[in-house]
Formats: C-alpha cells, sequence, structure tokens
C-alpha cells in the first residue's frame, strides 16, 4: 500500500502523515503513515509482513502479539507512530540463520496447531513470557499465555509445547 | 475510528497546556483505542503522554508509603520488587486483570479511567444514558447478569470493571492530578463516583486534569491478603464479583481489617461499618458472614444479575478465610483449593 498523503476531513481539517522509523526484525523501515494507523496495519498492510494476525481488533484474542522492545504487547490497540523509534519482532524474525526458533520446533513435535490463525500470537506470546520469567509452573504457564485464545483448542498441546521449551531452558 | 491528529507531550505542563476540547491523552491505549473504534469515545487530537519520564517511577514516600506513577505499566507495578513485598495485594488484583500482553501496555492512570463493559455502552445502536446522556438505560429491563447490584441508580446500573483499583480502594490509596490551576489529590474514596442522574461521569476528575501518580500508604497488609476474582472463565474475563482483602491480625484475633469489592458497583465498594465490626473479633466464618451481610446491605439485583448478591456474599467470606492463608493461592485469583 502506498504511504498516504495528507487526508482532508468534511469538515475543512486536514490530517498530515507522521514520520515513522522502526527497526522491524532487525530491518530499519521508515515511512510516513496517518496518525490512526495500528501498529498492527503498519506491519500487515504497509510493511507487508502478514504473519502477525488480526483476529478482533480489539484487544481480545492475542492473534496481533508482537515483541516491542522485547515486550509482547497487543499491536491492535497500538498506534504505530506511539512505537516510533521502537524495536519490534514479528513471527517473521524469530528464526535465527534458517534454524527455527526452539518454540516453532516444539510446536511442530507438539501438535500445537490446527488452522494456524493464532499460532504467530502464541509463540511471540510465549517468547515474551519466557523473557518476563514469571511462569514456572504448568499452571502459572496457563495463567500467563490466557491472552491467546485459540478457536480450534490446541491449548493442551500449546502449553505442551512451551512447557518442553521451558524444561529444555531448565536443562541447559 | 474517526481521524484525528496526533502530538507528543514531552513534559506536565505541555501536556497540561495541549489538553482542551475534543483532545484526549493517551498512554497505553488499550481503553481509548478499543473505543475509539466503536466510536463511542471521539477525539480530534490525541495526545501522547508516554514521553513524559517524570510520570514512569515507583518511588517511596518519606512516610513510609509507596507513589506509582501514573505512566507505569500495570505489568511493571505488579512485579515491582517494593510492590510485590509490601503491597502483595496491590500485585495480585493487577495480575488478575486482563492478559500479560494488555498489562505489558495498560497504564496506572489509564486503569483508574478505564470505562464500564456495559454491552449496552459499547452498542451505539441502542440507548444508554452513559454514552448519551438522556437516551435511557437499555441495561434496566434487559440482559443485565454483569450490573450493579449496589448503589446503582434509575439511569444506570454499569459496574467499574477495574481490578487493580478494587485493591488500591482497600489500600487507602490517593490520587495525585494536575491541572493549568494547579495539583489536588483526591482519596481513593472520592474519586469514582455512584451514577446518580449523571451517569456520563465516570469519576471526580475535572476535565483538562491528568493523573501523575497514586500514593499508597503504608499498611499494605503483606501477611494476610488476598484478592478473589469470580468470572465466567478462569482467566482474561472481568469480574463477575471481585474481592480484595487485607487483615492486621494478633493472635487469631483481627485488629484491622480492610474489604472493599469489584464488579458489583459504579466504583470501587467498601463499607467501612463492617470493617469496623470485624475489629477486635477473632478472624472466624461467622464474623466474616457477618460483615457480608453489612457490606451487601441494600443490595438488589435486576433480575439477571440477582444471583450477584448471594455469590457476593460466599465471595467475602471465602476470600477472607482466603486471607488468612495467603500461601495457598492460585495464580490470577482463583478461587484456592
Ligand atoms: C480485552 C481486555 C480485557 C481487559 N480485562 C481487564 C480486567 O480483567 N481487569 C481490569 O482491571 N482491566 C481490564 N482491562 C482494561 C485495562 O486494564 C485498561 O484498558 C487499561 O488499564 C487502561 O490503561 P491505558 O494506559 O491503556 O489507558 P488508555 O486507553 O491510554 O486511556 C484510558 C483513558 O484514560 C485517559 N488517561 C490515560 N492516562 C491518563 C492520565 N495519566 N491522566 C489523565 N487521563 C489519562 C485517556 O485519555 C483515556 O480516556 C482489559 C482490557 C482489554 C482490552
Ligand atoms: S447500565 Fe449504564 S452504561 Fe449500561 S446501558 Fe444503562 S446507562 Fe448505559
Ligand atoms: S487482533 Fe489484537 S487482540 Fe485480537
Ligand atoms: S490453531 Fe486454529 S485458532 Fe489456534
Amino acid at each position: 500500500m502506498p504511504s498516504p498523503v495528507s487526508v482532508p476531513d468534511t469538515s475543512g481539517n486536514v490530517f498530515k502523515p507522521e514520520k515513522i522509523n522502526f527497526l522491524v526484525n532487525g530491518q530499519q523501515h521508515s515511512m510516513d503513515l496517518l496518525p490512526w494507523v495500528s501498529l498492527l496495519d503498519a506491519l500487515r498492510e504497509y510493511i507487508g509482513l502478514t504473519g502477525t494476525k488480526k483476529g478482533c481488533d480489539h484487544g481480545q484474542c492475542g492473534a496481533c502479539t508482537v515483541l516491542c522492545d522485547g515486550d509482547r504487547i497487543l499491536s491492535c490497540l497500538t498506534l504505530a507512530v506511539m512505537k516510533d523509534g521502537s524495536e519490534i519482532t514479528t513471527i517473521e524474525g524469530i528464526a535465527e540463520q534458517g534454524q527455527l526458533h526452539p518454540l516453532q520446533k516444539a510446536f511442530i513435535d507438539h501438535d500445537a496447531f490446527q488452522c494456524g490463525y493464532c499460532t504467530p500470537g502464541q509463540i511471540c506470546s510465549a517468547i515474551g513470557m519466557m523473557k518476563e520469567g514469571k511462569a514456572r509452573t504448568r499452571t502459572e504457564v496457563k495463567e500467563l499465555m490466557s491472552g491467546n485464545l485459540c478457536r480450534c483448542g490446541v491449548n493442551t498441546h500449546i502449553i505442551d509445547a512451551i512447557m518442553d521449551v521451558q524444561n529444555q531452558n531448565g536443562h541447559e | 475510528m474517526n481521524n484525528f491528529s496526533y502530538t507528543r507531550a514531552h513534559s506536565l505542563d505541555e501536556a497540561i497546556q495541549t489538553i482542551g476540547n475534543n483532545t484526549k491523552f493517551i498512554a497505553g491505549g488499550t481503553n481509548l483505542l478499543d473505543l475509539m473504534k466503536y466510536n463511542i469515545e471521539k477525539a480530534g487530537l490525541l495526545v501522547d503522554i508516554n514521553p513524559i519520564d517524570s510520570l514512569r517511577k515507583i518511588e517511596l514516600l518519606p512516610g513510609g508509603g509507596i507513589r506509582i506513577g501514573a505512566l507505569v505499566t500495570n505489568a511493571a507495578t505488579a512485579y515491582h520488587p517494593l510492590v510485590e513485598e509490601r503491597y502483595p495485594l496491590l500485585s495480585k488484583a493487577i495480575l488478575a486483570g486482563a492478559s500479560a500482553q494488555i498489562r505489558n501496555m495498560a497504564t496506572n492512570g489509564g486503569n483508574l479511567l478505564q470505562r464500564t463493559r456495559c454491552y449496552y455502552f459499547y452498542d451505539p445502536d441502542t440507548p444508554c444514558n452513559k454514552r448519551e446522556p438522556g437516551s435511557g438505560c437499555s441495561a434496566i429491563g434487559g440482559y443485565n447478569r454483569i450490573m450493579a447490584v449496589l448503589g446503582a441508580s434509575l439511569s444506570c446500573i454499569a459496574v467499574f470493571p477495574s481490578d487493580m483499583c478494587v485493591a488500591l480502594a482497600a489500600l487507602d490509596a490517593v490520587v495525585n492530578v494536575s491541572a493549568p490551576d494547579g495539583d489536588r489529590c483526591l482519596a481513593f474514596a472520592d474519586f469514582h463516583r455512584l451514577p446518580g442522574d449523571t451517569p456520563h461521569i465516570d469519576n471526580n476528575l475535572r476535565p483538562g486534569e491528568i493523573i501523575t501518580s497514586i500514593d499508597i500508604p503504608e499498611k499494605g497488609f503483606p501477611k494476610n491478603y488476598s484478592y478473589l476474582k469470580i468470572r465466567d472463565r478462569n482467566s482474561y474475563a472481568f469480574a463477575l464479583v471481585s474481592v480484595a482483602t487485607g487483615f492486621e491480625l494478633e493472635s487469631g484475633i483481627i485488629r484491622e481489617a480492610r474489604i472493599a469489592l469489584g464488579g458489583v458497583a459504579h466504583m470501587p465498594w467498601r463499607v467501612l461499618e463492617a470493617e469496623d465490626f470485624l475489629k477486635g473479633k477473632p478472624a472466624t466464618d461467622m464474623y466474616f458472614s457477618e460483615a457480608a451481610d453489612i457490606i451487601l446491605r441494600g443490595a438488589a439485583g435486576f433480575e439477571h444479575n440477582n444471583f450477584k448478591i448471594k455469590l457476593a456474599r460466599r465471595a467475602i467470606i471465602r476470600n477472607c478465610t482466603m486471607a488468612l492463608h495467603p500461601e495457598t493461592q492460585l495464580p490470577g485469583a482463583q478461587p484456592s483449593a
């Protein structure tokens, strides 16, 4: 999608695009976006990274979860302009040197997706959760992953996959 | 969402000067953007207050309490060592709310100002006095399962949905605000309000005022506390009823008690008479249930939410018992086994 120019509204107000710079998955992006463009739409529609999904667009499902400066956030409830200067990591940016991230591997091993729509959000959320370091037991992992809904009901396998990676890390 | 302009405030002064008609502050954005996408909230200009670093800190107060900045996120507050150690009730209540992602974004100031989750408030095709003063209340006589059983009016029966604020009410917090004509402090009990015949006004913050921080006095009840949240699913759902309890005990006798309820009224609900009643009494079910009766005096349902009265009574008793044994508590403020 091309960068927009100024948009007039019916009462004659003119809304100017804002200059935004992000580091997305290690790559610098500079663009002009109107203030109401969400981070989710910026990623999907303007940068072309469609791995991050729009489930509800209202903070209810977690499909749009990305990492912003390492923290898991919902890109649908964030304006892109508010994240000017931030470092964003999406599902496209978590594999390293062609090697799947351990969570990606574990999701495959544990059959942790069916349609796959919630998966990018689930994996980004799990990476954020591990960085936070607050979930030790399975009950705690379930609680701290509750912001990611799965319509296919694969939750048990998702928690299995995460526990697997947590345990591997614990034994390193 | 309506089209809007955007600007950043880099200092408190700049924020206060920039705010005016048809403008709104944006902090985490988790409530404002949600509502703007439904055209329920509208603004011609959003003033992003995130660059104001002075609002993003947690510090000790000379008197022994703490001050939590308006821009500190709910997650950073809940996991702050001072809060975990001295105010575990606050930590617990925050962690019972929303999801980890939302708590990473949501700020303390924004949490106090979040709007109701009444279904009709969210549906612009139905009458709602809160959204459109004078249009009527669809919840009275409509489907009202999640609505208030205390302090409601004939204009509005909505509840205030915050978990964090239930703990802040129990802890006697104070809200610090700034405006061009000076600063003020509001006792937590005076911050939110009952709907009366002006339900479009959620709280006593004046137009143009900005929340800068929240002070919590020294007494945090770290030994005997509990937050119980009853909801339709185990996690990531708003409270049907929630209870925050803090006790100071001496050989099984209650020296001081705090009990606040969420999900039952247009503001966190505290009845000092019940807390006074518990003073000097043994910490037993019998007295907890008498206190519950005092708290719920005058409670009335609107048909689908009648169950909340009995539920609240049980939740109070259970949570008071849980406060005696904080080590048995589960993550997410679920009932302990
Ligand atoms: C799916 C979902 C589930 C949720 N579940 C829960 C739950 O279970 N329990 C719970 O307690 N909460 C829950 N929340 C609500 C969440 O806690 C609030 O949305 C959040 O705390 C609001 O903070 P914010 O910083 O994002 O506010 P914003 O959305 O940025 O702002 C909210 C309002 O406050 C104003 N504002 C913000 N900061 C200031 C300030 N410093 N001074 C003056 N005005 C200010 C804004 O202008 C706006 O009107 C949930 C939210 C979502 C989306
Ligand atoms: S209860 Fe309040 S918020 Fe809900 S429809 Fe009635 S007036 Fe509106
Ligand atoms: S798309 Fe963001 S939470 Fe559903
Ligand atoms: S795999 Fe289909 S929604 Fe989770």
